[in-house]
C-alpha cells in the first residue's frame, strides 16, 4: 500500500502543492490529472525526492518511502532528458542497476542479461549497442520503460508518458503499465491525456495546488470532479 | 629525425617535463571528461583562478604551493556548491563574484610581495621545464588519487551527470557528489598548474574531452581518447617547444587545439567532412534525434 499523508512541496516561499493526502493499495495504477501549475509534476517530483518536501509523509507497506533500494523507478518526459550525452541504450536500462550493484561495485553479467532481455521484451532486442539519439521518439520511451522495469521497482513514475507517441507505442506503454499493475507494482501517472486516463488507471489523483478529488476511476472520475478540477478550462465537459 | 625526440630526452629536466605532462594529461583527459558533460567549463575557469591567492599564501609561508591552492580550490568548491543552492543569486552568477573577488584577492597579496613578481609569470604561464622530482611525485600521489575516486565512483557520477533526477528518485547523495566532483577538478588545476598555469589550464582540462567526444558516443571511449588525446597534445608541445623555444604551456595548449580542429573536420560522425558527404548522399546530420530507419515505425516522431 502506498500512502500520501499531509503532504506539502515546492520551492521557495510559495508551495506549490499543499495538504495532498491519499492511500492507494499495491498494483493500482493512479492518474494524476490538473490544469497545467496544478501541480501534478510537483506531486511526482515530491514523491521521486527531487523536489524537498515542506511536510507530510509517504509510506510504502506501512513504513516511511525508502529510495536507495531501487524501489522507486522514475520515467522522465522526452525534453528533460539530454540526447548527447555519450551512452547506449543498454548504458541507459543498466541505469536501473546500479543500486542493486551498490557503492563503488561494478554491474556483473546477470544485470547485462536483464537489460537485454528488458529490451528484447520491449521490442528493442539487438540495439542496445546503439547510441541514444538514434532511436525515435516512442523507441526512446520504451529505453526508459526498460530501464524502469529492471530496477524491479515497488512505485514507478511516469511523466506525460503519453505525449508525443504513436499507436504502437502507445500499445507497448500498455502493456508495461498492465504489467506493472499484475506484479503490484503501483503506478503514478502525470498526463493530460483524459482519454488515457479513462482507459488505463484504476484511481485519479485530482490536483489544482491542492486535492480536488480522489478515488477509482469509475466512479470518482466524472464531470463534476473534471469540472471542479480544471474550473473553465475544460470545454468538454462545460 | 630520431635526434628530435632523443636529443632532448638526455636533459633530466626534459624527462621530468616529459613525466609530468603525461601524468597531468591523463588526470585532465580523464576529470575534464566530465567537466565537458556536465558544462562545468565555467566553474573549471573559475576554480583555475580562485586557487591564486593559495598559491600566493603558500609561497609566502615557504609552503609547497599545491597546499595552499588546493585549500582554496576546495573553498571554491564549497562555496559555488553552496552558493548554487540558493534561490537568490543564479549559479552563473556566483562563480563569477568568487572567481573574480578570489583572483583579486592574489593580486593584492602578490603586489605586498617585491620578490615575488619574478615568479609570477611561471606561475600564470606555468613552468613545466622547471619541475622538481618532488613536483613529479606529488604530482603523481594526487594524481593517482583523482583517477582512483573518479573510477571508484564512475556509475554514480555518470548517472548523476545523465540523470539527476533519477539519482535522486535513487536516494543517492546528489549535492554530496557534485561537490566530491568539484573537489577532483580543483585537485586537477592544483596538479596542472606547473604545467601550463592557471590561464591555460583549462584548455588541458576541456580540449582533449571535447575532441574526444567528436570522435565516439561512448562515454568509455571517450575517456580513453581524451586522455590520449591530452598526452600526445602535452607531450608533442612539449618537444616543439624545445625545438621552437617556445613557452611550453602555450605550445601545448595549441597541440590540443590542433588535434580538436583535426577532429573537427574529419572526425568519422561529428565532422564536417562527414557531415557534408552525408548531405550530398541526402542524409541529414545522421546522428541526432534520427530514427534508426529499418526499426522506426512509420508516422513516429
Amino acid at each position: 500500500m502506498l500512502e500520501v499523508e499531509g503532504l506539502s512541496a515546492g520551492y521557495g516561499l510559495t508551495f506549490h502543492l499543499g495538504g495532498i493526502s491519499f492511500s492507494v493499495e499495491a498494483g493500482s495504477v493512479v492518474g494524476v490529472i490538473g490544469p497545467n501549475g496544478g501541480g501534478k509534476s510537483t506531486l511526482l517530483k515530491a514523491v521521486a525526492g527531487v523536489i524537498p518536501m515542506r511536510g507530510g509523509a509517504i509510506r510504502l507497506g506501512g513504513r516511511p518511502l525508502q529510495r536507495r533500494d531501487g524501489g522507486l523507478a522514475f520515467v522522465p518526459q522526452r525534453e528533460e532528458v539530454n540526447w548527447d550525452f555519450p551512452v547506449t541504450a543498454n548504458d541507459v536500462v543498466l541505469m536501473g542497476r546500479y543500486r542493486q550493484a551498490g557503492w563503488i561495485r561494478r554491474l556483473d553479467g546477470a544485470d547485462r542479461r536483464r537489460a537485454a532481455e528488458a529490451l528484447e521484451r520491449l521490442g528493442l532486442a539487438g540495439t542496445g549497442h546503439r547510441h541514444i539519439s538514434q532511436f525515435s521518439g516512442g523507441q526512446q520511451q520504451r529505453i526508459f520503460l526498460a530501464r524502469a522495469i529492471v530496477q524491479e521497482p515497488r512505485v514507478v513514475l511516469l511523466d506525460e508518458p503519453f505525449t508525443g507517441i504513436d499507436q504502437e507505442n502507445r500499445e507497448v506503454l500498455h502493456e508495461v503499465i498492465a504489467g506493472f499493475a499484475r506484479q503490484g507494482v503501483t503506478v503514478l501517472m502525470a498526463t493530460h491525456d483524459l482519454d488515457e486516463v479513462a482507459a488505463t488507471t484504476t484511481h485519479v489523483c485530482c490536483l489544482a495546488g491542492r486535492l480536488v478529488a480522489f478515488g477509482p476511476t469509475a466512479s470518482a472520475y466524472n464531470p463534476e470532479t473534471l469540472r471542479a478540477t480544471f474550473g473553465g478550462q475544460l470545454a468538454v465537459f462545460a | 629525425m630520431p635526434g628530435l625526440i632523443s636529443e632532448p630526452l638526455g636533459y633530466a629536466f626534459m624527462q621530468r617535463a616529459l613525466l609530468e605532462i603525461v601524468i597531468v594529461g591523463t588526470v585532465c583527459g580523464l576529470v575534464g571528461c566530465f567537466v565537458v558533460l556536465r558544462g562545468l567549463a565555467f566553474i573549471g575557469d573559475a576554480l583555475a583562478h580562485t586557487v591564486f591567492p593559495g598559491v600566493v599564501l603558500s609561497y609566502i609561508a615557504g609552503r609547497s604551493i599545491m597546499i595552499g591552492a588546493f585549500a582554496f580550490g576546495a573553498l571554491t568548491a564549497l562555496g559555488i556548491g553552496l552558493l548554487s543552492r540558493s534561490r537568490r543569486v543564479s549559479a552563473d552568477s556566483a562563480v563569477g563574484v568568487l572567481f573574480a573577488a578570489f583572483f583579486a584577492l592574489g593580486v593584492v597579496l602578490i603586489s605586498r610581495q617585491a620578490g615575488f613578481k619574478k615568479d609570477l609569470g611561471s606561475l600564470l604561464f606555468g613552468n613545466v621545464l622547471g619541475v622538481s622530482r618532488e613536483d613529479v611525485m606529488a604530482t603523481l600521489i594526487i594524481a593517482l588519487i583523482v583517477i582512483a575516486i573518479l573510477f571508484l565512483l564512475l556509475k554514480e557520477f555518470t548517472l548523476v551527470a545523465f540523470d539527476s533526477t533519477m539519482a535522486r528518485s535513487l536516494g543517492y547523495p546528489v549535492f554530496a557528489l557534485d561537490l566530491l566532483l568539484l573537489l577532483l577538478v580543483a585537485a586537477t588545476i592544483v596538479v596542472s598548474l606547473q604545467t601550463v598555469g592557471n590561464i591555460l589550464i583549462l584548455a588541458l582540462i576541456v580540449t582533449p574531452p571535447a575532441t574526444a567526444r567528436l570522435l565516439t558516443d561512448r562515454l568509455g571511449r571517450m575517456m580513453a581518447l581524451s586522455t590520449l588525446v591530452s598526452i600526445i597534445a602535452g607531450v608533442s608541445g612539449l618537444l616543439v617547444s624545445y625545438h621552437a623555444d617556445t613557452a611550453a604551456g602555450g605550445t601545448i595548449v595549441l597541440s590540443a587545439t590542433a588535434l580538436f580542429l583535426l577532429a573537427l573536420v574529419l572526425a568519422p560522425n561529428h565532422g564536417l567532412v562527414s557531415s557534408y558527404l552525408q548531405r550530398r548522399r541526402g542524409y541529414h546530420h545522421v546522428h541526432h534525434y534520427h530514427p534508426i530507419d529499418e526499426l522506426a515505425p512509420p508516422g513516429d516522431q
